[in-house]
């Protein structure tokens, strides 16, 4: 199975923090006496020191480089809910969110199933390493208003899933500019944030706010966050949406009495998170193990002379295949894709269904 | 700092605390079951294994924290379809594979409006009703909720004629009804919904060909007789004719056994194409996999579940008896009811006009002068004013 985008390389410094602090869990000896207060904990703002806590988090995977207010941290159920949740607040019926190709297959159902609202596609191409460009991004705009469709905002995820690279802070600079032009608002989905394991640097929209060097409204800037992805934790379903506008932070807080996290999980996690210590080595430690597992696998591939996109993040690599298929079709794809795991017995995620406009590009999870 | 309450949009009131806030308000507002806690803590000390966090579980955290399919664990699934059983004395057996999470009760009522309904049809709802159910059910799905009115008179039960009455109101208005939701036992009133009665429901959806959804999230909390019938009876028995397809049920697990704060929702729906659609939307709302595992181990303790039923009825049975008792002896009346976390309180003598604005000024001296937050009638939309839920069990006994 290497379709699945799951981190499991630090679950040993997980094991090692448990036993030290059993006062984490409501259920051991020495944390039990918690155990009414917080089963009986249901309050939408969630547990002050679970806030406190991911935000600190947020700022450390971020090198402290911008700071996050408790006060707008919001639960949801997982990544999931965060982004029906987002466009639950931002959009209505029948409105539309531009997203960059290649995305996460999963957008589709989150901010359209039970929402209304519709995805409509910037197309990014390999020919300039998928960047998102001003021209795509006017394309997308254009033929949202030639069909009458209003467009509330742009979705971006960065570090990318499917393709493993982070905007650069020019780009995003200029996204931020876009989307203040057309007073659109910008959701930028961080979920990868802790897994940028080398060169270049991340940068993440909270710093742009806090540079403050350029015009930016925000009340247009959220973010999305979850702790399935930089911890491993996706079971847990600690989804957040962050957002810069008052208005936005308090509907979506009512939201989530939907999908609000597991008092008793974010107990946990609370207690975790506030271990400066810890954190701070995991952070480290989990850069490394990504990185080395990375390069491991982009060389051996390489070696058989199999390209990936030269990628700097995520828990996956965005491997080129074109030169396998029979024609440059997506049919051809999707046969080459059954031989992938019928005869060589690997699941991997063919490029289609996140609706990459070329064939022939498979994501692969290591 | 002292706890603040919101009471209703502008007020705001100090909670008490027996030490440091003796002159702040009782919190009488929210339908919570503090009474069997040391049963809890008892158990979780004799079952370390219970928590991935422990040096007994801690092996299984891995598998657990990176478990995210949306059917749950399987063990989970179990062990709740066998509690819904024994919460309903097995008079009715639940399929584990029909066991759908969402993000607590809240989450369960929002999903099945979601999976039944489209926005601008309507469910039927009996008044007095949870004041949660004009959010959960309406806000995101843009479904309306038609009131069935239910009276003091006849003791609030759900008549033919009112339901024909709300039918009939949402076809002249050319309004689409789904479905009758009906929350048995009844939060705010206590009561539960007799056999004839579930059946006689049962009917009339069958007939209009409506979905009957039951919130059965009290099911739990049956003090004393008349027995509790869940809809699950009735299916089983198989007496009267059912669509199948039509029966839902709502759950939240955390309800009976007080844990409110880990958010265990269920749909149970004996519709396989509900099942498989909610079993999709519950990716919106999963129940935390920490809590699955904690859940599914303390469940599958049949000793210890059998126990806990027990006491928790009984301690229930005494807090309720001991509450309306000496109610009753400062001549305050309440409905007869033998379930539920609260009682619904009859003050109607006590307004100075029998009208909603005279029940709000009556609340607010409960409120500022007596110090005791309770719940006011029209809030759950009651038709007639003067009746207030007050709950009796979200506290110790000191």
């Amino acid at each position: 199975q290497m379709g699945l985008a799951e981190n499991q390389l630090c679950f040993n410094l997980i094991h090692e923090w448990l036993l030290k602090n059993p006062e984490a869990s409501i259920c051991t000896a020495q944390g039990a006496a918690e155990f009414r207060d917080i089963a009986i904990f249901q309050d939408y703002h969630g547990l002050a020191e679970f806030r406190e806590a991911v935000a600190k988090f947020m700022g450390k995977v971020r090198r402290n480089r911008a700071s996050f207010d408790p006060d707008r941290i919001v639960m949801s159920g997982g990544a999931t809910g965060a982004h029906e949740m987002i466009a639950f607040c931002l959009a209505d019926p029948g409105d539309a969110f531009l997203v960059p190709t290649p995305y996460y297959p999963g957008f589709d159902r989150d901010l359209r199933w039970r929402t209304g609202v519709k995805l409509i596609p910037v197309v990014c191409e390999s020919s300039n390493d998928y960047q998102i460009t001003i021209e795509a991004l006017e394309a997308a705009y254009e033929t949202a208003q030639e069909a009458d469709i209003k467009v509330k905002g742009l979705l971006i995820t960065n570090p990318s899933n499917p393709l493993g690279t982070i905007i650069t802070k020019d780009t995003l600079e200029a996204l931020v500019t876009f989307a203040n032009h057309k007073n659109i608002h910008l959701v930028c989905d961080e979920i990868y944030a802790a897994t940028v394991f080398s060169q270049p640097e991340f940068t993440s929209i909270a710093e742009i706010i806090e540079e403050d060097k350029i015009c930016c409204n925000r009340d247009l800037i959220h973010i999305i966050y979850s702790l399935s992805k930089d911890m491993g934790f996706p079971g847990f379903r600690v989804g957040i949406v962050y957002s810069y506008n008052d208005a936005v932070v308090s509907c979506a807080r009512k939201m989530s009495s939907f999908g609000l996290v597991s008092s008793q999980t974010q107990y946990l996690i609370a207690s975790m998170l506030a271990d400066d210590e810890f954190v701070d080595k995991f952070i480290v430690e989990s850069r490394k193990r990504l990185a080395m597992r990375h390069s491991f696998f982009t060389q051996r591939l390489a070696q058989v002379g199999i390209n990936c996109l030269k990628s700097n993040a995520g828990l996956f690599v965005w491997m080129d295949l074109r030169r396998l298929l029979k024609e440059q079709t997506f049919e051809a794809e999707m046969v080459l894709w059954r031989v992938i795991i019928n005869e060589i017995k690997l699941n991997v995620s063919p490029g289609s269904p996140f609706h990459c406009s070329e064939p022939g590009w498979f994501r692969v999870c290591f």
